[in-house]
């Protein structure tokens, strides 16, 4: 068994960002494991531009976006092994790997940052009804056939779900010479950016049908059309709404679920709200040791906000390593109050005297909204919105020195995160 | 005549609405921002896109995906889709190599965005 201080599971945009702080950070003992054949993670196949506006000031492809950081690595010498996929993780930080170059490995780790990314919600999920006829896909294994492979999966194209990974491949679709029908989605809102809705849906005239649903999807061998209804408020089809459409293929962008069987694995305690581990400002987990960040901590929809806050999974890291990270202290929850889902993190440390963020999503479209964020019955923070939508994750910058202050030293005290009307 | 845009120029996504006569905009509305009133403007007098796209690569099944260095106008998409159905090129490919000069005339060049070896 190989002793080594950082191992760093996942080598996309989170597990780069992650190895590249902890060795600006001053650890020098560390691994990046990745299963697949190169760095880059879900960033390799998109193709499309919208990537490091806010890290870069300029607009990267995804795969620009990923050698930016990759040059880094290799710039500090940082070692990676690909075609390493980690099969276990103990609570002891013992870690287990295969690949066909080495078989079989062990190592025993002082830290790990789980940067494992999250995969998308396939048809099973769904309870779609009709046979299990070829032609439906998630919209990532639609894009990964295009993008990397130059296969089409099909001509004639419907889009489930809104989100964004379906949005670009509506437009990719498109380029590639097929016909896009629509795009149907469940909620009265998109789940995408405002940007994907008009570049990759309102410039090429497809429909987006919101409040609508799937309900039969024909086809024995091969898909050969879908049903689609308008919803009521309940989430039922409404009879008599259903368009037809002919199409061969069927992709589904139904949201992301982040990959946590190896933290379950490791013991790390998750968070019903974000399917993610739970975490404190500093982004370690139940286990003390183990660190998570980017998408199997919670689905980003802008990877420059991974990338920051992967960072500072290195960082920390790098700190506990050297002992300079307190963590005997106090911790208070912080506490998702009306409005608010998937908040991360769900406890801050005392010891906290750096600006410490905290995301999240809110649970409805709102207009003119407020957010606060109160400890105990001090008002912290108060910031103006036009519009708060689930697609889009809220970031909030608490200031440095809040945990100083009384009603954050109260027995008992608590951050409350909420939208007010 | 009013025509309603998405402002994408950040997540809020202000509705704007411009109201247009004899070609001129002579009213915006709904933005938040001057960026807004400036995307609304460009968007609608001459609006633009990135293009990022697949190109043949010799001998090797996997594509290589390449980009506009700049955005170009948003009626000559598949102008430019088409120019680049025709190019294949030789490995290996640099990020940022030109694969295409001036595309469509526009005077914008076609880079690739990855390493391909
Ligand atoms: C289709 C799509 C479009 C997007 N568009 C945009 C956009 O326009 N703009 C934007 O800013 N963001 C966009 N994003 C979001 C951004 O790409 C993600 O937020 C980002 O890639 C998440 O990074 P990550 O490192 O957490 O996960 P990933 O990129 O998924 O990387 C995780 C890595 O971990 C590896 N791994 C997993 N399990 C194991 C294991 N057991 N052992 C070894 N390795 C393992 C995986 O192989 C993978 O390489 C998009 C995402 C998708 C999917
Ligand atoms: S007008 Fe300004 S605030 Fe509104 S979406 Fe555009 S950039 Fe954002």
């Amino acid at each position: 068994m190989k002793q080594i201080d950082l191992l760093i599971i996942g080598g996309g945009p989170a597990g780069l960002a992650a190895a590249a702080a902890a060795y600006e950070s001053g650890c020098r003992d560390m691994l990046i494991l990745e299963r697949e054949e190169t760095l880059g993670g879900i960033l390799k196949q998109c193709i499309h531009n919208g990537f490091g506006l806010h890290t870069f000031k300029e607009e990267l492809t995804g795969p620009e976006y990923a050698q930016r950081y990759i040059d880094k690595i290799l710039e500090y010498g940082i070692p990676y092994q690909t075609g390493a996929m980690v099969i276990e993780i103990t609570p002891e930080k013992t870690v287990t790997c295969v690949s066909r170059e080495k078989g079989l490995e062990q190592f025993s780790a002082r830290a790990i940052i789980l940067a494992m990314g999250c995969r998308e919600r396939p048809r099973g999920s769904l309870g779609t009804p009709g046979w299990r006829c070829a032609g439906v896909y998630t919209a990532g294994t639609a894009q990964k056939f295009v993008n990397l492979q130059g296969l089409m999966p099909g001509k004639r194209v419907v889009i489930l779900g809104s989100g964004d990974i379906g949005l670009i491949m509506a437009r990719r679709m498109t380029f590639s010479g097929a016909e896009v029908l629509g795009c149907v989605e469940l909620m009265p809102y998109s789940a995408g950016l405002k940007r994907n809705i008009v570049q990759c849906l309102d410039d090429f005239d497809i429909p987006l049908y919101l409040s609508h649903t799937v309900i039969d999807i024909e086809g024995k061998e091969r898909l050969s059309g879908v049903t689609i209804a308008k919803v009521d408020g309940d989430l039922k089809p409404i009879p008599g709404t259903e368009i037809h459409f002919d199409c061969d293929t069927l992709l589904l962008s139904v949201g992301l679920i982040p990959e946590n069987e190896l933290s379950e694995m490791a013991g790390v305690k998750l968070s019903p709200a974000t399917s993610g581990a739970i975490v404190d400002d500093r982004l370690m987990t139940s286990v003390e040791g183990i660190f998570s960040c980017g998408n199997v901590l919670h689905v980003h929809d802008l990877v420059d906000f991974v990338s920051q806050e992967s960072a500072r999974a290195g960082e920390n890291a790098a700190a506990y390593l050297e002992g300079r990270l307190d963590i005997c202290a106090q911790r208070i929850p912080v506490v998702a109050g009306s409005g608010v889902n998937a908040l991360v993190p769900q406890y801050i440390s005392q010891s906290a005297n750096c600006p410490t963020t905290i995301m999240f999503r809110p649970r409805a479209v709102r207009k003119n909204a407020v957010v606060r964020v109160c400890v105990g019955d001090e008002e912290l923070l108060r910031k103006k919105y036009r519009v708060l939508a689930p697609g889009e994750m809220v970031t909030m910058t608490l200031p440095a020195d809040f945990m100083q202050r009384q009603a954050a030293q109260a027995q008992g005290a608590e951050v409350l995160v909420e939208v007010l009307e | 005549m009013t025509r309603e845009l998405t402002c994408i120029g950040c997540p809020m996504g202000c509705r704007i609405s411009a109201e247009i006569q004899d070609g001129k905009i002579i009213k915006i509305e709904g933005n938040s921002c001057n960026v807004g009133k400036k995307y609304a403007e460009e968007e609608l007098s001459c609006p633009k896109r990135m293009v990022t796209a697949l190109v043949q690569v010799q001998g090797a099944r996997e594509p290589l995906c390449v980009k506009t260095r700049e955005p170009i106008e948003k009626r000559l998409i598949f102008d430019c889709l088409r120019e680049l159905e025709k190019v294949s090129v030789v490995r290996p490919v640099h990020i940022g190599q030109i694969v295409l000069k001036n595309v469509c005339g526009t005077g914008v060049d076609v880079v690739a965005t990855r390493e391909y070896d």
